[in-house]
């Protein structure tokens, strides 16, 4: 009898993982859908840091602020 | 610090298309898709007029409007990005965008339509800062490196700026009050709204 019971609990759990491959993954539009992007101060390690501007600190959102500021200033001939 | 906004001086534009190159090597833009082009008016006429555009990043975006599969987003700083893992190539927004920025590489044997491309503002996408997957899909990531835009910082007329609203639209001015003219910016309107009339400078009525 216990045997039988066991290839029932057996069978209903093949049954089960067969058929979970039927379902549907939920595809309902909301944010979550898209990855978030993070801040432009944020550190991250996959960046070369050759590429970095000199002169400000990553992680710092003031410094960042201020090196776009003069950045800015490098297009301005009546500043220069 | 305000948003980014861009402004190209017309005065100044003298359709060398440096700015083109420069965001066609800094991205590695494929054939065929063209992020920022040079627009010119009245070609071969005296007084022709040249204009550098791209994506605007508008304030109020019609592509962010029209996206059936909402692949816009908004950064912190007013850059409009979009992710391309989302995107479906459906084209909406190119018939939306007031400016044809979107843009579409053919993929595939049957040259099928790719998912769409656009200025970023040098801003990448939605994958890390400054990582491979980023460059590979978006391009260089250069306000994470505490730069402005390539085609900006390229232009040898400083025609083109690009950077902190506040600041573009105060070196615009003080080039319009020296020069005492050009003082049209296009598309400026379209893409950032038209000043508001205050109360104050609207015409009072005379009570009798």
């Amino acid at each position: 009898m216990s045997a039988a019971r066991a290839l029932f609990g057996i069978a209903a759990l093949l049954g089960t993982l067969s058929l979970s491959a039927c379902s549907e993954r939920p595809q309902t539009m909301d944010a979550a859908s898209r990855a978030p992007d993070a801040q432009p101060w944020t550190a991250s390690k996959d960046a070369n840091p050759a590429f970095k501007a000199a002169g400000w600190k990553e992680g710092d959102k003031t410094a960042w602020e201020e090196q776009i500021r003069k950045r800015n200033q490098a297009q301005n001939d009546y500043a220069r | 610090m305000a948003r980014m906004k861009f402004i190209c001086d017309a005065e100044r534009c003298i359709e060398c298309n440096g700015c083109v190159t420069a965001c066609k090597a800094e991205h590695n833009v494929p054939w065929g898709v063209n992020r920022r082009r040079v627009v010119t008016l009245n070609d071969g006429v005296a007084g022709e007029k040249s204009i550098s555009v791209a994506c605007m990043h508008c304030s109020d975006a019609p592509c962010m409007a029209v996206c059936p599969v909402n692949c816009f987003y908004r950064t912190e700083e007013g850059v409009v990005l979009h992710d391309k893992d989302v995107c479906i190539g459906c084209g909406y927004c190119s018939y939306a965008c007031p400016f044809g920025a979107p843009q579409f590489p053919s993929n595939g044997e049957f040259g099928l339509r790719g998912k769409m491309d656009k200025c970023t503002f040098c801003a990448g996408g939605p994958e890390a800062n400054g990582s491979e997957a980023e460059n590979d899909k978006y391009g260089r990531n250069r306000l994470s490196e505490g730069k402005l835009p390539a085609c900006a910082e390229m232009c040898s007329t400083k025609a083109l700026l690009g950077g902190d609203g506040d600041v573009v639209a105060d070196i615009f001015r003080t080039r319009v009050l020296n020069r005492g003219k050009g003082s049209e910016v296009w598309g400026w309107g379209t893409a950032y709204g038209k000043p508001v009339q205050t109360s104050s400078a609207a015409p009072t009525e005379v009570k009798k």
